[in-house]
């Protein structure tokens, strides 16, 4: 029975988890994500999970170090500033191999920043954040929707991997209410998971939860075993939606809530008979390469729509290469982008002289 | 033949990563007895340190994890939640509980949190080479207290022990030493009633153990476990300050 509801996308965040099999939550107030614990604190306890109010950000990351490896499928949430508390703990998360999701509703920063949403948090999901050679799986919705359907994606994901996956949204998703269908997941597998520390009952081997490699050699061992990961999850986790690109002079290429922006700039552009499409990337970490090289080897250009000073235009630029030309839009008030402001962009590219 | 010692069987065969005259395998084997005399070691879940112990996984034949510096108990949290049948301990320096991880034991204590906490004080940081600690003595010399703790810019030793005696929620409280066999067998009592806490299901428990460091402290062994008895104890004074099943 799938259910149609209307929800907040914290909430959404949430349930999702829940509906995911997610019966594990630590997580620290912050804004705009308050929703979150809140919706956890009231419904984990009714179905047998555990929702602590950590006493810190970096506690709250560290119980789900402990939840992971003990085998459960837990994850934390929190907005921009946070977020930077708990890197310490992402990479030792990554480092140790710990499947769990970590979610970022995003605010404006540096510092403070503002309450207001913001994807300046790019660089930071889908770089590292914290030390060393790692990468998070980082999926980006746009809709509440589709913040149901990414969260069990995301505690799947981890699964399959043992890696932390990052849910990145923004403060606008996080408090929007939107109707979503709440279909029951069927036949709901969590995968065995022999490497957990669950006791040694009855002559099992000895299972060690760590990220430590004194030796060179064993840290070599180590790195190069979870780069092959790296690679093999490029290949596989590449997520994206292509709206209007196959005629398209000008490709708008934005996630999350500026993509929705970005979607009706489109139309707009349209009308007015100006050829535009829209690339959305879903998966930010691995970043959808390949395919944005093949339309800019058709010759599209391209204009990448963020609410940050130009994060992930880098990795579109990467991807085209300099065969074509990569303009951008960004927004750094912590508001989001008007149609006519990001149109206006969008037809002064059309406007000076060509696209080329 | 009768066999009277052996290893137990909660410690590994291994060569151990201390310095001579280290007071951490006695602590480490006072740990293995009790884990084996109350028949748990395969429902035991160990949470190693960053510090001299990190490589505790090494040592306690259990299932372990190596959590990040003072973030133990916030692990054994995790790990305890997830699998509340189990024994969990955590094993941590005064660099890792009482410096870094302050906040970390005190809500997990605070939140009576159903694990074992065993918190090795030798006032000084190991691993990294000989740094002061919060529980460094005062006049002490380290190599960044060279001139010996200045009380007036550094503070005094952390009793962590009593800290944690001002909340409601922990069961167990206690400060034992090992250096010398009667204190020794008072700590191995004092480390079984702290698991004992925790298998009953009762709260939390914690056993801080003054231990010797004599390579940073630049003393021979023998020194290093006088020293124990006639600087330390002075400021942190020996016993059960917590026993809830006693109504202490």
């Amino acid at each position: 029975m799938a259910d149609r509801v209307m929800m907040k996308g914290n909430e959404a965040i949430a349930e999702g988890a829940i509906r995911a099999g997610c019966r594990y939550f630590f997580g620290y107030p912050i804004t705009p994500q308050n929703e979150v614990p809140e919706y956890m604190s009231k419904r984990l306890p009714k179905i047998g999970g555990t929702f602590i109010q950590a006493e810190s950000e970096v506690s709250a990351i560290n119980m789900v170090y402990g939840a992971a490896g003990a085998g459960a499928r837990a994850m934390t949430s929190s907005s921009s500033p946070g977020i930077s508390l708990k890197q310490e703990g992402i990479s030792y998360i990554a480092g140790a191999e710990l499947p769990c999701v970590v979610v970022n509703v995003a605010r404006g920063g540096p510092g403070l920043g503002g309450l207001t949403p913001s994807q300046a948090d790019y660089f930071q999901a889908t770089k590292g954040g914290g030390h060393g050679d790692y990468h998070l799986i980082v999926f980006a919705p746009a809709s509440v929707q589709e913040i149901i359907d990414l969260m069990y994606e995301a505690f799947v994901t981890a699964d399959k991997y043992r890696n932390p996956v990052m849910i990145l949204a923004d403060g606008i998703l996080g408090q929007m209410m939107e109707p979503v269908t709440l279909s029951e997941i069927q036949d709901l597998k969590i995968p065995a998971k022999p490497w957990a520390t669950t006791g040694m009952t009855k002559g099992m081997p000895q299972r060690i939860i760590n990220s430590l490699g004194l030796a060179p050699e064993d840290l070599e061992k180590i790195n190069v075993r979870i780069q092959q990961k790296y690679q093999e999850i490029s290949k596989n986790e590449i997520r994206y939606q292509e709206e209007q690109t196959e005629d398209a002079d000008l490709i708008l290429v934005a996630y999350g809530t500026s993509a929705r922006i970005a979607k009706t700039v489109m139309i707009k552009a349209r009308a007015q008979g100006k050829k535009v499409g829209l690339f959305r990337p879903i998966s930010l970490w691995p970043f959808p390469t390949e395919e944005i090289q093949k339309l800019a080897r058709a010759g599209k250009h391209f204009m990448a729509i963020e609410m940050s000073a130009g994060q992930m235009v880098e990795d579109v630029k990467l991807a085209v290469n300099g065969k074509t030309t990569v303009n951008f839009f960004g927004k750094l008030n912590g508001t989001i982008p008007t149609v006519t402001e990001v149109y206006d962009a969008v037809m002064k590219c059309f406007s000076k002289g060509g696209l080329a | 033949m009768e066999k009277v010692f052996g290893r137990p069987e909660a410690l590994q065969d291994r060569v151990y990563s201390y310095c001579p005259g280290c007071t951490h395998g006695i602590v480490h084997r006072l740990v293995a007895e009790v884990i084996d005399e109350l028949h748990v070691r395969e429902q035991t879940i160990a949470v190693a340190p960053v510090g001299c112990a990190v490589t505790a996984y090494n040592v306690f034949n259990c299932d372990c994890q190596q959590a990040s510096h003072g973030r133990a108990p916030a692990v054994a949290t995790g790990i305890k939640r997830v699998l509340p049948d189990k024994v969990v301990f955590t094993y941590q320096g005064d660099g890792d509980l009482a410096s870094i991880g302050t906040a970390e034991i005190v809500h997990a204590a605070n939140r009576g949190e159903k694990f074992t906490v065993i918190f090795i004080n030798n006032a000084i940081y190991g691993m990294t080479g000989g740094q002061m600690a919060p529980t460094t003595l005062p006049g002490q010399k380290t190599t960044t207290s060279p001139y010996g703790r200045d009380v007036a810019t550094t503070g005094y030793p952390i009793k962590m022990t009593e800290m944690l005696n001002t909340l409601e929620a922990p069961l167990f409280l206690a400060r034992v030493s090992v250096h010398d066999p009667k204190n020794v067998n008072l700590a191995k009592q004092a480390i079984r009633k702290a698991f004992d806490a925790q298998i009953q299901g009762k709260g939390f428990a914690m056993v801080e153990v003054l231990s010797t460091c004599p390579t940073n402290w630049g003393m021979t062994p023998i020194e290093a476990l006088k020293w124990v008895e006639t600087d330390m104890i002075p400021t942190f004074p020996l016993g059960i300050v917590r026993d809830l099943k006693e109504g202490a």
